[in-house]
Formats: structure tokens, sequence, C-alpha cells
């Protein structure tokens, strides 16, 4: 195996900026390591090696004339299929989108390019951004690098999976209820969901409008952080992108100084429903964050406890509107379009065979929630408890800098396990939906294995809007405690693809 | 609350313009009761004086300089149609006959 596929992204960047190494070099070590494994990990829906190729041949030559590049310029990236790439496939994961080649880039990518970042391909994900496991996407699920039989997450799966068995080391991913964060938990990685507003949404497929956002993945804290300030900033095609800079987070990875901060224990996020191992590492993280110099706050978030409920109103409510464009009449499938039917009938035909389960599921639960008669009792009042939940962290942050929780509550589950499932499924998503729900940024890093089972853990770190920062400088510092506490990082301890 | 029946959800997705088909509507109907009890839970927690929120981030009349740029042509516009005539996305007829 080349060992430049092991190397973190700011290692590559070091090698790469003083020409040890060419970016075609480390495009093809990825490219070779994708053939090798990625017929068993399943973590791309679609590799495109000349695209690769060529971006890393021009790096190199532009590197040779003596031109100032990023500092990313020439690391090899995987791209969450929900992003628009012109000329690239972009399928959501989505049988509905089969085929469809968008005619332009989402701002996100135009800005990958433009740092010289060498997009390797499109990611495997839950359809439609739907799900915790990547099990709902129309092209198969991706296995966890550490358990083939497992899931890794979702629904940004397969980005988490990519990193993990070293096909890429640096991923995006989006983030409306946790699509980042548990991911990267359940594949000992790191993922990062911004604040909202904080990355441009401009041309990234739509879930629910007033959560998703696009985020930076990685196997180190630093790696994220360089990767989220290439992404972050003020976008004016996107009127819900934050007019304001982007916060020092590369800075704050760098400094991982934690000594007098006060981080807070979420009481309702934890306990039971948490597999014992995901709470013992918990517990033995936070202790270690204390001995970094943190004080340990308990903090309570009462409607926490309504968190779960209030998105799975608010979420299909605004999904069942965003999903109306997908009518087979601009782009994608259009079914049963034989001359005898009408327009609706067209519309019906295509939705049905188009979309999954748990898409339509979802569709017909936000109809029924926004239908007359039932708008208070249900997407009204699901506002208010969001408006309650907001409320509860303004508090919280009032007394300490940051809160911290385990990121899922259970390790990777098996394939097939919840699919039947969906409520069951809709619980790995209780600690990473609060963030979401209140417009906050969020981090997810490994905090060790869990006994019982061997499989990674993460902890989550969240922070008050526009503090991104802080999340990288708690996040550096536990990971440096971490990782010389275990002797070498925790991917170093999974059995390999 | 109320809960869902097969019929409701034949009309939900009539509304929603998905042609499920009718051996598939008891099972949609199943679960997704399940789910609207779990959800039903919002209404647990006094909310009688909060302001819904709909957004996290207060914004209001967001505009960006009006400035000509180059935009999609036609063409690259209906790359993606599923059927194209006379550089127009062509559809199923509208109304109905007669």
């Amino acid at each position: 195996m080349s060992e430049l596929i092991r190397k973190d992204a700011s290692e590559l960047a070091a090698l790469l900026s003083s020409s040890e190494v060419s970016a075609v070099e480390v495009t093809q070590a990825h490219l070779d390591r994708i053939s090798q494994v990625d017929k068993k990990v399943h973590a791309f829906l679609h590799v495109d090696t000349a695209g690769a190729l060529a971006t890393a041949k021009d790096i190199d030559t532009r590197r040779a004339a003596g031109e100032k590049l990023g500092v990313l310029a020439g690391v090899p990236l995987a791209l969450k299929d929900i992003l628009a790439t012109q000329g690239l496939p972009t399928t959501v994961g989505s049988r509905i989108l089969e085929g469809w080649i968008p005619p332009y880039d989402a701002t996100v990518v135009k800005k990958l390019r433009e740092a010289g970042i060498v997009i390797l391909g499109k990611t495997n994900m839950d359809e439609f951004a739907m799900g915790s496991s990547t099990e709902h996407s129309a092209y198969g699920p991706t296995h966890n690098p550490w358990d083939l039989e497992r899931i890794p997450g979702g629904s940004g799966g397969g980005s988490s999976a990519s990193l993990a068995a070293f096909e890429a080391p640096l991923a995006i991913g989006t983030d409306t209820g946790g699509s980042i964060r548990q991911p990267a938990a359940v594949t000992g990685t790191v993922g990062v969901k911004p604040t909202y507003g904080g990355v441009s949404r401009y041309g990234v497929v739509a879930l629910a409008s007033s959560l998703d956002q696009v985020g930076p993945c990685g196997r180190t804290v630093l790696d994220t952080a360089l990767l989220h300030s290439v992404i972050a900033g003020h976008d004016p095609m996107d009127q819900t992108s934050i007019n304001a800079p982007v916060p020092s987070v590369v800075q704050a990875a760098q400094r991982g100084d934690i000594a007098g901060m006060r981080i807070g224990v979420v009481k309702e996020l934890g306990g039971e429903g948490y597999q014992a191992g995901v709470q013992q590492r918990f517990d033995e993280a936070v202790v270690v964050l204390q001995s970094l110099g943190a004080e340990i706050v308990e903090v309570s978030c009462p409607s926490f406890d309504y968190a779960l409920a209030a998105y799975y109103l608010i979420l299909p409510s605004e999904c069942s509107s965003n999903l109306a464009k997908f009518d087979g009449i601009r782009f994608g499938m259009r079914e049963g379009d034989d001359g005898t039917r009408s327009v609706e009938q067209v519309m019906s035909q295509t939705r049905a065979a188009g979309f999954g389960d748990e898409v339509i599921r979802r569709i017909i639960l936000g109809t029924y929630a926004l239908s007359a008669g039932y708008y208070d009792a249900y997407y009204g009042q699901a506002q208010k408890v969001r408006a309650l939940i907001a409320q509860d962290f303004a508090k919280a942050f009032a007394k300490v800098d940051v809160l911290v929780s385990p990121t899922a509550p259970t390790t990777a589950f098996k394939i097939g396990e919840k699919m039947d499932d969906p409520l069951a499924m809709y619980l790995n998503d209780i600690a990473t939906i609060p963030v979401n729900l209140a417009g906050l940024p969020g981090m997810s890093l490994p905090m060790g294995l869990a006994p019982e089972d061997g499989l990674p853990v993460g902890i989550q770190i969240m922070a008050p809007a526009m503090a991104d920062d802080r999340l990288y400088n708690v996040g550096a510092a536990l990971e440096r405690a971490l990782v010389s506490q275990w002797g070498a990082p925790i991917l170093s301890s999974m059995a390999g693809v | 609350m109320a809960g869902i029946s097969r019929d409701d959800v034949a009309h939900l997705a009539h509304l929603a313009r998905i042609d499920i088909p009718e051996s598939q509507l008891a099972h949609y109907a199943t679960q997704l009761d399940a789910i609207l009890d779990a959800v039903a839970k919002v209404s647990g927690l006094d909310t009688q004086d909060v302001v819904p929120m709909s957004h996290p981030v207060k914004m209001e009349n967001v505009f960006r300089e009006d400035i000509p740029a180059p935009s999609l042509n036609a063409q690259q516009a209906l790359s993606g149609a599923p059927a194209v005539e006379d550089s127009r996305f062509r559809v199923p007829r509208i109304l109905d006959e007669e």
C-alpha cells in the first residue's frame, strides 16, 4: 500500500508545497486505493479518474511555474453527491436524478476548484440525505471500513467511509440533523457542521432549508479546519449566507489550549438510551478535558427532550415542499409519458418510481403536518419547541464556552438492522439535532473505541453561532491528549479493509 | 390527536403527487401512524407565550447588487430535461381533452 494514502491532508500539503511529491502521484495513489477497496466499501457513486488527474497535472504545472497556490492545492477530496458539479453526475442518492449532469457548479465546488483541491468523485448517501445509515441510497449501501457488515452512518456515510478507508484524506458533507457528525462518530473520523449560514448552499440540493448546512470532514481536527477555511464565507448567491468574517478555525486548531475554559456537559444528552461503552468513553473524555485545565459544569437543557419530535415535524414539512421540484419536467427521470396521461399523472408516476420509501414517508408526513386543521398542532407547535431549544442553548452559553455530549447514542449497527423501523433509525440523531434547530456549529471527533464491540465512538462539541473556532480549539486539545494516550491515531487500530 | 388511516395516506399521496400502489397504502399508514404518535410529543411542552421560530438567523430583505452577469443559455438549461422540443421543455398535456 502506498504510504501517501496514510498521510493527513496537512502532511500531504507540506510534501506538495516543497515538491517532494507531485499532485499526480498523490492523486494516483488515492485512485489506486479506490480501485482496490471500493468494491467492498462502496463509498463512491462516481469516480472521476480523468478529471482528478487533469486537475492534479494542472496544479503540478502551475507549481513548477512558481505560481502561489492555496495551502491544500493538489490534495484529493471526496465530494458528497448532493453538491452540483458541472459535467459530473449528481444523483443525491436517488433514482429520480439518475444520469443528471448539472450545468453549473455549487459555490462550494467552485471554491474547492479555485483552491486547487482535486475532486476524486462523488460519494454515496441516503437518498436526499434522509437517513442515518446510507442504507436508503437507491444505489445500495456503503459499508463501514471498521466492519463491512455495519453501517458507516448517514446520510453522509460515503464521505466518512472514504476517509476511514484511506480513499481520500478530505471530504465534504452536509448536515441537516447530524449527517456529518454521526457518520464521523461511527467511522472514527472528524466532521464539522458549521454555523447555519457559514458556508454557501448555492448548488446544494435542499432537504430542509432552515436546517441544512455544508461542512468539512477529515481524519484530524487540523485537516478539517483547513478545509473549513476554504469553503466558508459569504456568498451573494445564497440569501441565508452570513455576511461576516469566517471564524479563525485554522489558528484555533493549531492552538488547542483550553486552560480556564468552561465546558458544559448536557444532562439530557446521555444516560438512558446510550450504549454503556459510549457513555463510558464520554465520561473518560470529560475527565481528560478537565485535566487539560477546563472547568466542567453540568448544564440542563430540558427542552432537548423534545428536539427529536420537533425535528421530525419541521424536516418533513420543509422537505415536502422542497422536493416538489422533482416532477419529471425539467430534469431527471420521467415515467408514464406515453401521450395518454396528463401532466399530473406523469408527475405522480415519476415521483412514485423515482423516490424510495423513506423519501415518500417524509413527504407524506410533511404534507399531513402542513395541512389545514393540523398545522397549529404539529408544524406550529414544533416551531415553538424549536424556539425553546434555542433559548436553552442561549441560557447554557451564558454560563459556559462550549457544550459537549456523545455524538450518537450507539456505535455502528449492522446493515439491515433498523431498516424496517423508521423510528429506531431516527433515534440515531437524538444528540445531533439540537444544534441544527438552533443554527449552531457542532463537531464530532473520535474519543476511543467502545469496550464491548471495539467500534469507534465520537464526542460532540457545540458552540454559539459564529464561534466555530471554539470547536476546533477544544477538539485539537482533546485530540492531542487522546492520541498521545492511545500512542497513535484511532484509525491505526482498524483491522483494514 | 388523530392518527393516519389508509385512506388518509391515499389522500395525502394524491396531494403530494405520488402514485403509491394500493397494496402499499396500509403499510405506509402503519408506519406513519407510529411516527406521528411519537412526534405528537411536541404538544407536551407549555408554549403559550412562545414565538414560533421558523429560521435560526433573523434576516430581512436580503438583496445583492443587480449586476448583469453571464447565466445559463437555453441549451444548458435544457440539458437535463427528460423531453425537449423547439428549445423548450416538452410536457405531457396539461388540460383535459374536449
